[in-house]
């Protein structure tokens, strides 16, 4: 069955239309990126699956059921991580308000901090973790909430290019070893190439899904695969279509 | 090492505070030295030696009237508070209500004290009551305004999150817009807290038993201009030290405000 299913959902604001007919599935456990010019309408459709918004036509599923808020985890591209709260406080707020009782959420999300490299700063205050720390616990906190799945909108833009290359290896570490069903909307092709199983191309506005690549490298794909001819030719590939539509 | 590391707020405190020490001391010099030097009869113009030394003559009678009006601000602006949460929250969950009651809480700051407050011991008579409304009318807008601004400046993205986590209309409230209102509603506060102070002092000036306000008017029909000034510096001082707490509050309740410079 299928973790998420778009078809033929259109959405219009004010009479222009955003999204005109997108329809792919993602499978459980896969990891698709959409990638698609600024405004294309990326991050409509992830509202459309997040539940926080609904097509004018068309269905959106999220494990097998309508979308709707609390079906699917999301990861803004802003961290939005409190000040008013304690990291570790920070990770356990969807659980919180799934109603789990403090102290349990609490240690819910403590259990993933040394994977995540927050070991120790549980009780840190948000504005005294680095920028990769801050997107670390933002995603400890998007997982945690242990839905369908996890929606990540452009998940490391806000960081350093270096910074950038380890917390993808990062990701695809962690995400290895518990095979969340991922849906990652970016920028940067070649943060998609490394990190996915297949590869989403949106038009310019009103949006379609203009290419679908399959990316069969091996994993854990490494510092390496970054110069491997396959992924050089995939990365190639993207960026000749994303360039023909611009 | 076992002594206690030097405590880095005071050095900064003393340089925040120096400058205005210093402009203060040079006024009150000046001041003394004109009415040294033109011998002004002090029913006009007291030295400020005169309004210190007769201020602490009559420290018994200051303190029993500061105490007055302390009681009489503190239980006016309690009420205050009360209302504008209350209302700001209301407000905050119905557009409806929104645009019912933000026109008449404008309306309420229009209102001139000057002429309200004597009508209010007209209908109200010399008690607790007038004094609390009027201290209550002076200083509901800014903090209900401080309030809701505040509610509305929390993050929209922050709010989508909550709401993709499943968070209800009153989830999204808890855990963001009421704690993103913070820094804005304690700024309300600190100006809020100076407009009680004063609109104790001006409801008492009106008509009161006691309280710093009458005792002002009193003194002044006396010619004791000295007094009235003495009592002018405790309201003063009073005020300032209300303002101050403010910001001990503030760093109980909310300290990341007064730290992460995320004040907006």
């Amino acid at each position: 069955m299928s973790a998420v299913t778009v078809s033929a959902v259109r959405r219009s604001f004010a009479d222009r239309p955003v999204l005109d007919g997108i329809d792919f599935d993602v499978a459980g456990g896969e990891f698709v990126s959409v990638i698609g010019p600024s405004g294309s309408g990326k991050s409509t459709l992830f509202g459309l699956i997040a539940g926080l918004d609904t097509p004018d036509t068309g269905t959106v599923t999220v494990g097998g059921a309508p979308a709707a808020p609390g079906r699917a985890a999301l990861m803004p591209q802003k961290d939005l991580l409190f000040p008013w709260r304690s990291v570790v406080d920070n990770c356990a707020l969807g659980l919180e308000v799934q109603g789990i009782p403090r102290a349990e959420a609490r240690a819910r999300a403590a259990n993933l901090f040394p994977a995540f490299g927050l070991a120790g700063f549980e009780n840190a205050r948000p504005g005294e973790l680095s920028g990769g720390m801050r997107q670390r616990a933002a995603l400890a906190r998007t997982v945690v909430q242990g839905r369908d799945v996890v929606l990540l909108d452009e998940p490391f833009g806000a960081l350093d290019s270096l910074t950038r290359t380890d917390m993808q290896l990062w990701l695809q570490d962690v995400w290895m070893r518990d095979r969340w069903t991922v849906l990652m909307i970016t920028h940067d092709v070649r943060e998609a190439v490394l990190l996915s199983d297949r590869v989403l191309v949106l038009s310019p506005r009103p949006a379609r899904i203009r290419h679908e690549v399959r990316v069969p490298l091996p994993r854990p794909r490494t510092l390496e695969t970054l110069t491997d001819p396959d992924f050089v030719a995939l990365e190639r590939e993207l960026v000749d279509i994303l360039h023909s539509t611009a | 090492m076992t002594t206690s590391r030097p405590d880095p707020s005071s050095p900064r405190w003393v340089r925040i505070a120096a400058p205005a020490a210093v402009v203060v001391l040079a006024l009150v010099a000046l001041w003394q030295l004109y009415v040294t030097v033109s011998g002004i009869r002090p029913q006009v113009l007291p030295s400020p030696a005169r309004v210190l030394g007769q201020g602490w003559a009559h420290r018994d009678d200051l303190a029993a009237h500061t105490w007055s009006t302390l009681q009489v601000t503190i239980i006016g602006f309690a009420v205050s508070l009360v209302v504008a949460w209350a209302l700001a929250i209301v407000v905050d969950f119905s557009p409806w209500l929104r645009r019912a009651l933000v026109p008449l809480f404008v309306v309420s700051q229009t209102l001139p004290i000057i002429a309200i407050a004597p009508l209010m011991i007209i209908w109200f008579g010399f008690g607790l009551l007038p004094k609390v409304l009027v201290i209550a009318l002076a200083t509901f807008f800014p903090m209900a305004i401080g309030l809701i601004e505040g509610f509305a400046a929390a993050d929209r993205e922050a709010g989508a999150l909550l709401r993709s986590m499943g968070a209800s209309r009153g989830q999204v409230f808890r855990y963001v817009r009421l704690p993103s209102a913070l820094p804005r509603f304690f700024t309300a506060l600190r100006i809020g807290i100076t407009y009680a102070v004063v609109g104790a002092v001006f409801a008492e000036y009106v008509g009161a038993t006691s309280g710093l306000g009458i005792y002002m008017s009193t003194q002044k029909n006396s010619f004791r201009t000295d007094l009235v000034l003495a009592a002018v510096l405790v309201t003063a001082a009073l005020s300032l030290a209300l303002y101050l707490l403010t910001y001990l509050v503030e760093r109980i309740v909310a300290p990341w405000a007064l730290t992460t410079g995320n004040r907006t």
